[in-house]
């Protein structure tokens, strides 16, 4: 009833409703990621102004910033240059065993950092597993490129996720009007295809750079020296949240710039269909024998390096481990609790998502923007801080909820929400209004309008959104240290009770498992979901 | 599709959690090491340990921020330094308990003891470093010879309290010049012990001091591995530092009685032997006839080892504070 009186005073809007509810949802979820801001800041006025002063101006710190910045640029480039072929592929192409591939661009995401970093390092070295079963030495991968092969070889399914959501909603009619327009393919794809990627591919660069600008494992293994490390020398070796407060909002302030770029080059552009009838069809290029041995070698090499590579390593190591079955039971344990916690942990990021979505794409307004940008601190705060606020506010507020499931769930899906915003977002992007519109001259009310006609249209997007989600939260540890329930044991924090004692062969099954039971999760939810299994 | 999804979270989510613990210890140590002797202690007690593990810099610092409403009874550190982090929150612990470790394995007021000691080590590439070259000392290892050799983890929590020892034995200008001396020779800077330690394997680094039990965990997994280590060979040289881990209980704690019951089970014969044999590491007790036999065993180290007193080690924010200043961090 509200709706429609709104409506009547508002015409040039639509589903004022819906959108008041999704702006409330908004600023409930802008509110909680405004905590852990407010909880830094709490800290860093503990600290001693001369001592943060000379810690910040050391010129190291400058140095770390610029290799912070070389490292994000060489990342993102590397990244792409896998992902966009891969998400052409497997969206346009009749690349033989596509579905598959599918998978497997997914599933680096599901390495834990260390087993990459000594996947590359044991590449090298006279006691380097090349060497022990080729009898190959290489020189040691490390600094720059080291660490930008490292990030890139896990990272790239960021983009290669909201590359493909992209591809799966782009109208190709547009593609054919250019071409019947004179355009070669070439041209096609620089002046149409390729601005219409861009929302997707700026929403994969922006996760991938914030997770380059907060990434610690990798960097260090490869001995590049970047701006995070400070912050985990702080925490790690000084026991310290105060100086470690400051040095976590100037690492803010970093990523939330580049958020404000992002948004800014993504505000004001329109990719969906405007004019009457129906998108065409998608139909793929079909590829001539050189060009499927040319593209299913090129997915070889990418499989090979990204998953491959830490597969060899943790065979090489389970290999010499003799009582496997024993431990199974214990695996699957393990297994069923990072299940427990990742699985809702996507279902209610996801959920998060769709209303900010929404605001940015259907309602552009300041308070959206701000949603919108606030709904990426969760990402940019790093994972410790993020879970010491939490901490703090749920003992000083909600005493029942503290290191309980409920929490580690919340936090998971506050924390991860980015990931899961990409793919809608641009998803949405791609939906065309006009279609809300008919459904709503049909009759139908808008909440009717969202879950029939706007929800199964950007399904693809939600479901690579909560995918993402699902594989980060596996694997993730601060946050499970802190605020799973005492005695709560998933597989990311076996791993590390094994790999924390220098016990890298035992801790090596539980790798495993997470890589192939996120693989096994995502294969099972790709092949149930057909728009998003293209 | 959808219901059976739903179903299979609705099944996840009710996996049941471990029922209420009678004792709640937050663990820095890993669970493979430490879990054999937790059930040892519930089947001898009848008392329950729920375990958060985790890393022990990262519950430091939530013990820190949780203050006195922290629901733990226990906190197991793998060093002195992150206990000294955290030593406001400790109640002092019997008399009796503090009386069964020597002095230096425990806080000057009472309020923690050391569970295990390690000694740090030299550790050194079979294949590249001869006899002839070996250091007799730490300070040895800013001689220009070892220029691009030595192997070192800035970031890692042993090498800082050995900083910090430096000062404490010899002053900050012994302290400050060897770590001078150390980035003149441009060390290869590794992530962790384990990480040090595969360097000099792989041929990066040919030399390292690093804590005795991480080399024992490589031989395990491959006998031939080409490292080995040793003490430096003067007594009570600096080098040849003893470190512990150690636990403290939380002032907030309910179940005091229980947790120096658990605290005491640890300093148990039968539970040291446990850390010796296992683990690879010493007892802190003085009691026990290690099980292992290793290069570097516990007499050694005790008859080599400098005296210091571990409560000294304190100003971790001193010794990185030096480190940074050395251009090595």
């Amino acid at each position: 009833m509200a709706a429609t009186e709104t409506r009547t005073f508002n015409p040039g809007r639509r589903m004022p409703a819906v959108r008041i509810v999704f702006s409330v949802l908004g600023l409930l979820i802008g509110g909680l990621m405004l905590l852990p801001l407010v909880w830094l800041v709490m800290r860093a006025f503990q600290a001693d102004l001369p001592t943060v002063w000379s810690m910040l101006t050391r010129p190291r710190t400058l140095q770390m910033l610029l290799n912070t910045l070389a490292l994000v640029v060489c990342t993102l480039a590397l990244a792409t240059a896998m992902a966009l072929p891969l998400a052409w592929l497997v969206s346009r192409t009749n690349l033989r065993w596509r579905r598959l591939v599918n998978v497997l661009a997914v599933i680096p995401l599901a390495t834990p950092g260390y087993v990459m970093a000594y996947a590359l390092i044991g590449l090298s070295g006279n006691f380097g597993f090349m060497n022990q079963v080729f009898g190959v030495t290489i020189p040691r991968l490390e600094g720059l490129f080291g660490a930008t092969l490292a990030l890139s070889l896990y990272t790239f399914p960021y983009i290669y996720l909201n590359l493909r959501a992209a591809f799966a909603g782009l109208d190709q009619s547009l593609e054919e009007a250019a071409r019947a327009l004179g355009a070669t393919p070439r041209e096609v794809f620089v002046r149409v295809t390729l601005p219409h990627l861009m929302p997707a591919l700026m929403a994969g660069w922006l996760v991938v750079g914030l997770y380059v600008i907060g990434d610690f494992g990798a960097v260090a293994l490869m001995r590049y020296e970047v701006f995070s490390y400070a912050i985990y020398i702080q925490y790690s070796a000084a026991f310290d949240r105060i100086y470690a407060a400051w040095l976590a909002l100037i690492l803010i302030a970093i990523a939330l710039s580049v958020v404000w770029w992002e948004s800014r080059l993504r505000e004001g552009a329109s990719y969906a269909r405007t004019g009457s009838g129906t998108g065409t069809q998608r139909r793929r290029v079909a590829l001539p024998a050189a060009g499927q041995a040319l593209g299913l070698t090129f997915v070889g090499l990418v499989v090979l390096a990204s998953i491959g590579l830490p597969l060899a390593v943790l065979s090489f190591w389970m290999m010499r481990l003799d009582d496997l079955p024993a431990i199974l039971p214990a695996l699957l344990r393990a297994f069923s609790q990072s299940l427990s916690a990742a699985v809702p942990a996507a279902v209610l990021a996801a959920a998060m998502a769709l209303p900010v979505a929404v605001l940015a794409v259907r309602y552009p307004s300041p308070l959206s923007t701000l949603i919108n940008r606030l709904a990426f601190v969760g990402y940019a705060v790093p994972a410790l801080a993020f879970a010491l606020a939490f901490v703090f506010f749920s003992l000083n507020g909600a005493r029942f909820l503290y290191q309980t499931h409920l929490l580690l769930v919340l936090v998971y899906a506050l924390s991860f929400l980015a990931l899961a915003l990409g793919p809608i977002r641009s998803a949405l992007y791609q939906v065309r209004p006009s279609l809300e519109e008919s459904a709503r001259s049909l009759g139908h009310g808008p909440v009717s309008v969202f879950a029939r006609v706007t929800l199964p249209t950007i399904r693809p997007g939600v479901v690579a959104g909560m995918v993402l989600v699902f594989v980060i939260a596996m694997k993730e540890l601060p946050i499970a240290f802190l605020l799973a329930p005492t005695g709560f044991r998933p597989l990311a924090i076996t791993m590390f009770s094994r790999t924390s004692e220098g016990m890298l062969m035992d801790a090596a099954p539980y790798a495993a498992a997470i890589m192939v039971f996120s693989a096994l999760f995502v294969g099972f939810v790709l092949r149930h979901d057909r728009k998003a299994g293209g | 599709m959808r219901r059976l999804r739903i179903a299979l979270i609705a099944l996840l989510a009710a996996t049941p959690l471990p029922a209420l613990a009678d004792l709640t210890l937050y663990s820095g140590r890993g669970e493979p090491l430490i879990a054999p002797i937790i059930s040892a202690f519930t089947a001898e007690t009848g008392i329950n340990v729920n375990v958060r593990y985790g890393g022990t810099a990262e519950l430091a610092i939530l013990l820190q921020e949780e203050g006195d409403r922290s629901p733990a009874d226990l906190f197991w550190a793998q060093d002195a330094a992150a206990l000294g982090a955290v030593v406001g929150l400790f109640q002092p612990l019997p008399q009796e308990t503090l009386d069964r470790v020597p002095a230096a394995y425990r806080d000057s007021e009472g309020r923690w003891i050391a569970t295990s000691g390690r000694g740090r080590v030299l550790a050194y590439s079979t294949e590249r470093l001869g006899a002839e070259e070996m250091p007799a000392t730490m300070a040895e290892l800013t001689d220009p010879r070892f220029r691009g050799r030595i192997a070192l983890a800035p970031t890692n929590g042993s090498f800082l309290a050995h900083v910090a020892a430096l000062r404490v034995v010899h002053g900050d200008e012994v302290a400050r010049e060897w770590l001078a001396g150390l980035a003149a020779n441009q060390p290869v800077m590794v992530r962790n012990n384990t990480a040090m330690i595969q360097a000099i394997g792989d041929g990066e680094a040919d030399l390292g001091v690093t804590n005795n039990y991480y080399l024992v965990r490589f031989h395990r997994r491959a006998a031939d591995f080409p490292v080995n280590q040793m003490l430096f060979p003067s007594q009570g040289d600096i080098g040849n530092l003893l470190l512990v881990a150690g636990m403290g209980v939380l002032s907030g704690s309910d179940h005091s009685d229980e947790a120096v019951a658990f605290i005491n089970f640890l300093l148990s014969d039968a539970a040291q032997q446990f850390f010796s044999g296992e683990v690879a590491e010493f007892p802190v007790t003085g009691r026990v006839i290690p099980t292992r036999v290793d290069d570097v065993s516990l007499e050694d180290v005790v008859r080599m080892a400098p005296e210091v007193d571990l409560n000294a080690l304190g100003d971790l924010e001193g010794a990185l504070a030096m480190v940074r200043e050395a251009g090595l961090l």
